[in-house]
């Protein structure tokens, strides 16, 4: 089945995304960020804590000071490799405890501080390039099944009892496993370290919890003889460093939005658009698949009236992923089945949008959210709004598939929740496996014409905010009906012009990824 | 109907309930009788066990059905109505006439809840069901913190905003969360010598009235709430304190 739409809007949309885009990447050329030069410190092994169970990477940002840092970590790593002879994460520990002078590091030569780096820099990108070639290995020997793939949440707030519901969720269907995040990780300035058993509405990523639920799913995955994969969120003031500890331990998945922590967390922009960009490189590199998040637009919003302001986004989200070398088949963007149940014709709708978005965005794995903000305490009535969206889904072939759950608007999933909505999602996507093959649109009918409206607002939207510029355009509540000033919001005072000189190895080695990928 | 009442099958008294529920077990016909006896261990009778299945390792998934022998009587229960019905412009009207300013009011996800969803229903312009949200009303002046506000945060500005009523808002429950969150904001305002001044107001998908009075609260709302639910409780409460 096939939309009749005008290829020719599509590519202005796109023409002007790109116009949209180019002045925050000049933006993003010439500054950086503390999460980005904390991530660069974690892709050299600066691992663990210091005193008071304060990161180690944190910790080395603030002994560089607000002057050093502009320079960039690897600069001054660098530098005192070469001077002390001792590893990155050996010389962070000395400085950390103030055993080590930071003013060691002044005046050493520039060359030479690359030189003693550059061991260290392609150690880093072996270790996480081998992740990804395993990743490729696995999946060619236990192939995961057919799209929709099935997806689920677990979110005990105690990794423990996560990954008894992950193995149980991927014995009952389960494709993709994400684990929720504690409620309020997005606004920490540090990633937790450790093995976590304590989580509001969600459990803390950190690089130990990521690392016992890759080793549970790889286990079950070689059970089931198909690949389980890991999903996570490389969001809020740690989004590179979120990227860059899921690269080392083999996530195959992050949620990653441009501008959703700007719209929904209050995040200052310019910190969400320069740490967005290098995540995106480095998940680019990793074979991560991102998951962008337009489906919020929907749960805060009518979702008849955003369903325009959703296709502009994933334009832009696209743009923003080429620009840091992602291929179209690693950006999983994003839209939700929130179409309001008493709606005549809703469900034609919702398969109008989906349908749009897979064919505009053909290569995309696109990852489709289920209804959240429609479900209530009728676990029934939930279950069958599930059944149509999950009808949406296979018949206008999406590629990530959140199950959605009865007990939606009730409590964090329990395990039978989740079997019930696997089942669910299962049975109707076996019966209607080709359903999408097998039938047309009508022409100008119904369908066809909701898309072509979608379309039509949405490059609309996109000249609009084109002409305003970007930042403008989201102080003046063109997403979302919400105002966020450029300096305004959370972690601005981590955001930093680069100084002459400026260096991040990682940039470096991967930019050519990005200028081949256009 | 007043008197004892039981649930409803097809036949007045029967008692008829269905269970669904999961035991950490694997699934045999030794793991339907164990969900039968635990069921007929929770009091009831006549249990029948419909389904029962494996769903995961270790995991089975039962549907019963069974009837209750116990029995409510609905006339000693008290009412727990919070507020009449009112459009938003007769609302606007009992605050100009009987209040003569604008109300203030102050929502906020507390503690470190992100999930504005609710707030955001009830405070927005654009509302929810139709309902227009309190933005809109000509007599409120709405001031909506956002996500993740602390409580202390929120008392603050209460007191920088002379605010009339506060609506805190609790989505996520786990491990009591909300219970602490609500509790801790009634506190802080009886020590800063503010809980009088103020309508204190809770919502969230499982806030009940009742629940948010036994936390001293004035009124809680919950699932199925619409703005002008929480503008006429405002408005009424409010002009009932003004002196006739």
């Amino acid at each position: 089945m096939e939309l009749a739409i005008d290829g020719g809007i599509v590519g202005d949309a796109r023409r002007l995304a790109s116009a949209i885009v180019d002045p925050v990447e000049t933006f993003i050329g010439a500054h950086s960020t503390v999460a980005v030069e904390r991530a660069v410190a974690r892709l050299l092994d600066v691992d663990g804590t210091g005193g008071d169970e304060v990161p180690l990477s944190n910790l080395f940002l603030d002994r560089l000071g607000l002057e050093r840092r502009r320079s960039g970590s690897a600069a001054w790593l660098g530098a005192l490799v070469a001077e002390t002879g001792r590893s990155p994460r050996e010389v962070a520990v000395a400085v950390a405890a103030g055993r080590l002078p930071i003013e060691t590091a002044d005046g050493v030569p520039k060359e030479a501080a690359r030189a003693a780096l550059e061991p260290h820099v392609r150690h880093g990108l072996e270790r996480v390039a081998a992740r990804r070639d395993e990743r490729q290995r696995l999946l060619a020997r236990l192939p995961q099944g057919p799209a929709p793939l099935l997806y689920v949440i677990v979110a005990s707030g105690n990794i423990y009892e996560d990954r008894t519901a992950a193995v149980a969720a991927a014995e009952a269907g389960a494709q993709i496993i994400a684990v929720i995040r504690s409620t309020g990780q997005s606004l920490l300035d540090y990633v937790p370290y450790g093995a976590t058993t304590e989580g509001f509405g969600g459990t803390y990523a950190t690089q130990e919890n990521f690392r016992i639920m890759r080793e549970a799913l790889d286990a079950v995955s070689e059970r089931l003889e198909r690949y389980v994969m890991l999903t996570n969120y490389a969001s809020g003031l740690c989004m590179p460093e979120i990227a860059a500890i899921a690269a080392l331990e083999r996530l195959d998945m992050l949620l990653n939005d441009s501008m959703y922590g700007i719209l929904f967390r209050d995040i200052n922009m310019k910190r969400t658009f320069i740490d967005q960009h290098f995540s995106r490189m480095l998940n680019a590199y990793a074979g991560i698949v991102i998951n962008t998040g337009e489906d919020n637009y929907l749960t805060t919003a009518d979702a008849v009236e955003q369903a325009p302001a959703v296709l502009a986004s994933q334009f832009i989200n696209e743009e923003f992923a080429h620009r840091a070398g992602m291929p179209d088949a690693q950006i999983g963007l994003g839209d939700a089945y929130e179409i309001d149940p008493d709606l005549e014709d809703g469900f034609l709708f919702a398969v109008a949008q989906a349908q749009l978005a897979r064919q505009i965005f053909p290569a995309a794995p696109l990852k489709y959210m289920p209804p959240t903000k429609h479900m209530t305490g009728d676990i029934f009535k939930g279950h069958l709004i599930d059944a149509l969206f999950n009808l949406t889904s296979v018949m206008t072939k999406q590629t990530i598939h959140l199950c959605g759950m009865p007990t939606e608007a009730i409590h964090t999933p329990f395990l039978g929740d989740r079997a019930l909505s696997l089942e669910n999602a299962r049975y109707v996507m076996n019966t209607a496996r080709h359903f999408g093959d097998e039938i047309g649109f009508k022409p100008d009918g119904i369908v066809e014409r909701r898309a072509q409206t979608v379309l039509r607002e949405a490059h609309a939207l996109l000249e609009k905010i084109a002409s305003a510029g970007l930042m403008n355009a989201i102080e003046a509540r063109y997403f979302a009906d919400v105002s966020r000033p450029p300096d305004g919001g959370r972690g601005a005072e981590g955001v930093f012009e680069r100084a002459p000189g400026y260096w991040n190895p990682f940039e470096e080695a991967l930019a050519p990824l990005g200028s081949a990928s256009r | 109907m007043s008197g004892p009442i039981k649930p409803y099958g097809d036949t007045l008294g029967d008692g008829k309930v269905q269970l669904s529920f999961t035991l950490p077990i694997e699934w045999s016909e030794s793991a339907d009788e164990a969900a039968r006896q635990l069921v007929v261990k929770m009091g009831f009778s006549d249990v029948a066990v419909a389904e029962g299945r494996r769903i995961a390792n270790g995991f089975s998934f039962f549907v019963v059905y069974a009837s209750t022998p116990v029995a409510v009587d609905v006339s000693l229960i008290g009412a727990s109505s919070t507020a009449h019905a009112m459009s938003m412009d007769e609302i606007d009207a009992l605050v100009r006439e009987r209040i003569g300013r604008k109300v203030r009011v102050a929502g906020a996800c507390i503690g470190t809840d992100a999930h504005t969803v609710g707030i955001d229903a009830i405070l927005n312009m654009k509302g929810y069901k139709g309902d227009y949200g309190l933005e809109r009303y000509k007599e409120f002046e709405t001031f909506n913190l956002g996500s993740q506000v602390s409580v202390e945060q929120l008392v603050r500005f209460t007191k920088e905003h002379a605010i009339d009523a506060i609506l805190a808002s609790q989505v996520v429950t786990q491990k009591g969360s909300d219970i602490a969150n609500f509790t801790a904001l009634g506190e802080l305002l009886e020590a800063e010598g503010l809980r009088d001044g103020v309508l204190l107001i809770a919502g969230g998908p499982r806030v009940t009235n009742l629940l948010a009075t036994e936390l001293g609260y004035d009124a809680g709302f919950g699932r199925n709430t619409v703005p002008s639910d929480v503008a006429a409780f405002i408005a009424q409460r409010l002009a009932a304190r003004v002196p006739a």
